[in-house]
């Protein structure tokens, strides 16, 4: 009985292929776009992680120098007499890879992601040449280093890991480490770290990476972007869904009889959609790889150039991604199809057969769905107005996304049976009166244009918002022209003198890193230089910021500071161990993670005597640049890469932005192109139950070509009424990110712009796909023969 | 006996209270009888023919369908019965509309398990359906799709046909053709047959007849 009545089911989807296609292809673009975000973020992750499995700073505590700098080797030796199982890790840059010394026998994660199996051995490793383990093309740019290059595709990209003499030949740091591991198990009796090396402090284990926080922001973005496309594909499929299962409600009736038990049935149709959801599933994962490989570069260099996070430019197949992939296309199923399956199941079986119930059902329930609607934006206002925490601001975007989708048929409905009432009678009065009429069953593709446009709104906005604001962050962070280094303190003192009669201003970058507030926190000196107070704005400050600091009357402090530990102007803040200072003003600090304070120079010098400054901002008109650098080289004999051109950052800070906004935009097109096919089929799908709405009209006189006009004419009208409650959403679902999700979960507010330009281009863009959707449908529509047209005034059908 | 029905009552829920649509009804089928079940509109006759059929269930009463009371069965027990020995006629066809003619007239059979492709052929071509074997049943007009009905369930060889004004869609000389058909057919299969008609002209084509009025037996009862 099974394949008989699974064959009976089947047939339906054979004999309606435009609706299975449709089932199909919604599903495969839904779990392709989430699960092609999903790929992105993932394979940053594992790049995360495993650098931090091999900086080592997530699972263990570290000794570092309390004044940042390198720890002798002989206090590394001195700890290990005393009793402290420590293990050196000596890392910087060389030729643009990062690399990391350990020490094998002592380190107490190994050599991280490195297995010495996969080289000659642990001789080898510490004896003549040495060995360089990591990616083929990180060791392309070491290959004249004379150590043995060893591919090992677990280590971290743009990472080779060596042992630490090798380490400390090939960086020219011999005799000296950067931190040490602390082993987790200590012995009982151990001398104290004051008195066996004063000038360490122990850093507590990170429990996770840092860069990974650090980029929490973009994958959230990523992630919310996915999230939203997949509920556009899901409306594809819900609408697919209960088409189909409408249309087969009398074959349900049927079946049951002529014999087949209700519980069998239910059972065979949800195997059905299983098989369904496996295979869209499938397709999807496979597009969600192409789509994440095509991505994956740009979104590489943009966390590279951002966040200074290595992330391997190439895709791994992960069995947990692609099973995921799976499953939220089994689960997307699940939810599309939860409600059709319930109606099935409650059905009864006499129930007479009523055409188009599906869509008379969706507006008896148009009331009910008012009021959800009414109740979900009733809560998203309690959210916004008393709403705290991270998960209040995704429940109240949740809220408003759902609740303005639940919202649009119900608007929809009142704006065209106003248009109705206003229109003469005739023609148009029709025309209004029957856009109404076929409200219900394309309510789901609009609800689906309608998240997909206020998505692309709210996220263009947010990232053109973002990067506005990070040009004038660079603006005023890197106004110096030059950006020069120095080796030492000896250095640095004859390329002041050097440099001094050379340039307008020498500005000094010194920092210390402190808990103020009880937060981790760098505090920086500054120059009383016109270089500040011309370039740097405030979001709050006192009246004359820069006159207090200058006088040593008080300290500015970075917003990520100012809100995790609710200070407020006027609050002091310790800078030093017996000093604290009011705050006088407070400043936009995008994308850095830790607390920061601003004091003036002399202050600092004061509180902190010790600590010199090795890097400067110059200050000089820019034509002049490119001569100060030849002269830096060739008379001072400072090094090229000792030297940071302004305008070289922030050009290419603006070219990672560029290739960020490529991601952005190919999501941004891949969201509306699942709208547009939702449309579609929606319009398809309801050409064929339109023959019986329209033969009277064409009866009455109308031309088979007016009517497909008519069609055309109303998709445009859906589609510009849905834009013009889309437009709002979007801006709403902006402010929601920047104002309540990012200061949530990252500490910072950006402010947000509005670009015109872009909503007009993507308002036309909707437009035309909304067209382009309608078109094929009308003219479907327009080539219906007569014959069937008549087949509806027929008895005999 | 074939078919039994005790003192049978239903009740629908209406907006004023329940609506009583059949009251203490009893009736008797033995194997190859016909009845006709004739009545106003709203009589109560195809909720009768539905409750025999196992399509609803009665609120008090028993039909018994060889030995079984079938007002006891679950939903699983009702649609065996109507696999394996009950076989419904409905006048709206209820065909599948996306299964070929073919496929239509075997598919109770096959649910039964019990398909004869050569027994269906031959039955497919007394019934004039052999040149519409490949097509869908919209591509037939009403009085095909009502053969092809009336094939499909005298091919799974019910013992009892229930048909609810199989003809009630079709003209009159299509309906008669039909008719002869099925009478013809059932009576070959040595199968009882109980039919809700509002024709008192068919009617008087089957063996016995059974009026009802307001949900009561008025005439013919048992």
């Amino acid at each position: 009985m099974t394949r008989v009545v699974l064959s009976a089911l089947t047939s339906h989807w054979w004999r309606n292929p435009v609706q299975l296609f449709t089932l199909l292809a919604g599903l495969a673009l839904a779990t392709a776009l989430w699960s092609g975000v999903q790929a992105i973020n993932a394979e940053a992750r594992a790049s995360y992680d495993a650098a931090a499995a091999t900086l080592g700073e997530a699972q263990f505590d570290q000794l570092v120098a309390s004044d940042g700098g390198v720890i002798a080797q002989d206090t590394y030796i001195a700890l290990r007499r005393a009793g402290w199982l420590v293990s050196p890790v000596v890392e910087g840059r060389l030729q643009g890879v990062r690399v990391v010394g350990l020490e094998p026998l002592t380190a107490p994660g190994g050599l991280g992601p490195v297995t010495l199996s996969e080289g000659a051995g642990i001789g080898a490793f510490l004896s003549g040449p040495g060995q360089l383990f990591g990616r083929a093309e990180v060791l392309e740019a070491l290959d004249d280093t004379g150590a043995d290059l060893i591919v090992a595709n677990d280590v971290a990209p743009g990472t080779a890991i060596t042992d630490i003499g090798l380490a400390q030949r090939l960086l020219g740091q011999e005799g000296a480490v950067n931190r040490l591991l602390v082993a987790p198990v200590q012995p009982l009796i151990q001398r104290p770290l004051s008195e066996v090396a004063p000038d360490l402090s122990r850093r507590a284990a990170e429990g996770g990476s840092d860069v990974g926080r650090l980029t929490d922001s973009f994958h959230l973005n990523l992630t919310a972007f996915g999230l939203l496309s997949f509920a556009v594909g899901i409306f594809i499929v819900n609408g697919a869904i209960g088409l189909a299962f409408e249309e087969r409600r009398s074959m349900v009736r049927t079946l049951r009889a002529l014999g087949v038990p209700l519980g069998r049935l239910m059972a065979l149709i949800v195997a059905e959609l299983l098989a369904f959801a496996l295979l869209a599933g499938v397709i999807g994962v496979g597009i969600g790889y192409l789509i994440a490989a095509a991505l994956l570069p740009d979104v590489a260099a943009t966390l590279r150039g951002l966040y200074g996070a290595d992330v391997g430019g190439t895709l791994s197949l992960r069995p947990v991604w692609w099973l995921s992939g799976l499953a939220i296309a089994v689960g997307g199923t699940g939810l599309a199809a939860g409600a059709a399956l319930y109606r099935l199941w409650r059905m009864p079986l006499l129930a007479s057969a009523q055409p188009r119930a599906w869509a008379m059902a969706a507006g008896q329930g148009r009331l009910w769905q008012a009021a959800l609607a009414a109740l979900l934006l009733v809560i998203a206002a309690g959210l916004t107005l008393w709403g705290e925490g991270l998960a209040a601001g995704f429940g109240l975007l949740a809220a408003l996304l759902i609740g303005a989708a639940l919202a649009l048929p119900v608007v929809l409905d009142l704006v065209l049976g106003l248009g109705e009432r206003l229109s003469r009678p005739g023609l148009v009065q029709w025309f209004w009166a029957d856009t109404r009429q076929q409200l219900p069953g394309l309510s789901l593709a609009l609800m689906a244009l309608l998240l997909a446009m206020a998505a692309n709104v709210g996220v263009s906005t947010m990232v053109s918002s973002f990067r506005l604001t990070f040009t004038g962050f660079l603006d005023q962070r890197l106004a110096s022209e030059l950006y020069v280094s120095a080796a030492d303190d000896a250095k640095a003192e004859a390329l002041v003198s050097f440099v001094t009669p050379r340039v307008r201003a020498v500005l000094p970058l010194i920092s210390v890193d402190r808990t103020v507030a009880g937060l981790p926190a760098e505090l920086y000196a500054a120059r009383d230089d016109a270089t500040y107070r011309d370039n740097w704005q405030f979001l709050e400050a006192v009246t004359d910021p820069w006159d207090r600091l200058a006088r040593g009357e008080g300290v500015l402090v970075n917003e990520q500071l100012f809100r995790r530990a609710g200070l407020r102007l006027g609050d002091s803040v310790a800078v030093a161990t017996d000093t604290a200072l009011p705050i006088v003003g407070v400043y936009g600090d995008y994308g850095n993670p830790v607390g920061q304070v601003i004091l003036t120079e002399a202050l600092f010098r004061t509180l902190y005597p010790d600590i010199a400054p090795l890097r400067f901002g110059l200050r000089l008109p820019p034509e002049d640049v490119a001569d100060l650098r030849s002269t830096l080289r060739d008379d001072f004999g400072l090094a090229e890469g000792a030297m940071i051109n302004q305008a070289a950052i922030k050009a290419f800070s603006l070219e990672v932005f560029d290739r960020t906004f490529t991601v952005t935009t190919a999501l941004n097109v891949l969201t509306l192109a699942v709208a547009a096919f939702a449309i579609l089929m929606s319009l398809l799908t309801l050409a064929a139950l339109r023959v019986p709405q329209l033969a009277p009209v064409w009866a009455l006189g109308l031309t088979r070509k007016a009517l497909g006009r008519f069609e055309v004419a109303r998709a445009i009208l859906l589609a510009v009424l849905t834009t013009l409650m889309a437009l709002p959403l979007g801006l709403a679902l902006a402010w929601v990110l920047l104002a309540v999700v990012n200061v949530e979960a990252f500490g910072w507010r950006l402010p947000m712009f509005l670009f015109p330009g872009d909503y007009a281009r993507l308002t036309l863009f909707a437009l035309g796909a909304a067209l382009l959707a309608a078109l094929w449908p009308a003219r479907k529509l327009a080539r219906t023969p007569p014959a069937a047209l008549l087949k509806v005034f027929s008895n005999e059908r | 006996m074939l078919l039994t029905v005790d003192h049978l009552t239903k009740t629908y829920p209406g907006a004023e209270g329940p609506v009583t649509v059949l009251r203490d009804i009893s009736l008797a089928l033995g194997q190859g009888e016909t009845l006709a079940l004739t009545g106003e509109s709203g009589s109560g006759k195809s909720t009768l023919l539905h409750l025999i059929g196992g399509l609803d269930t009665p609120d008090g009463g028993a039909i018994v369908i060889e030995g079984q009371d079938i007002a006891r069965l679950e939903d699983s027990g009702r649609a065996a019965l109507r696999r394996s020995v009950v076989g419904v006629v409905f006048q709206q066809f209820n065909l599948i509309p996306s299964l070929r003619v073919v496929d239509n007239i075997a598919f109770q059979a096959r649910l039964a398990g019990i398909y004869d492709a050569d027994g269906a052929a031959a039955l497919a071509n007394r019934m004039g359906l052999t040149p519409h074997l490949a097509k869908y049943p919209e591509q037939l007009s009403g009085g095909q799709q009502q053969r092809v009905a009336i094939a499909r369930t005298l091919v799974a060889r019910p013992r009892l046909v229930l048909a609810d004004e199989p003809t009630g869609n079709l003209d009159e000389a299509t309906a008669d053709e039909v008719m002869d058909l099925m009478l013809e057919l059932v009576a070959e299969s040595g199968a009882a047959l109980m039919m809700v008609t509002h024709s008192g002209r068919l009617a008087a084509r089957l063996g016995r007849r059974l009026h009802l009025r307001a949900g009561a037996v008025v005439e013919g009862g048992a």
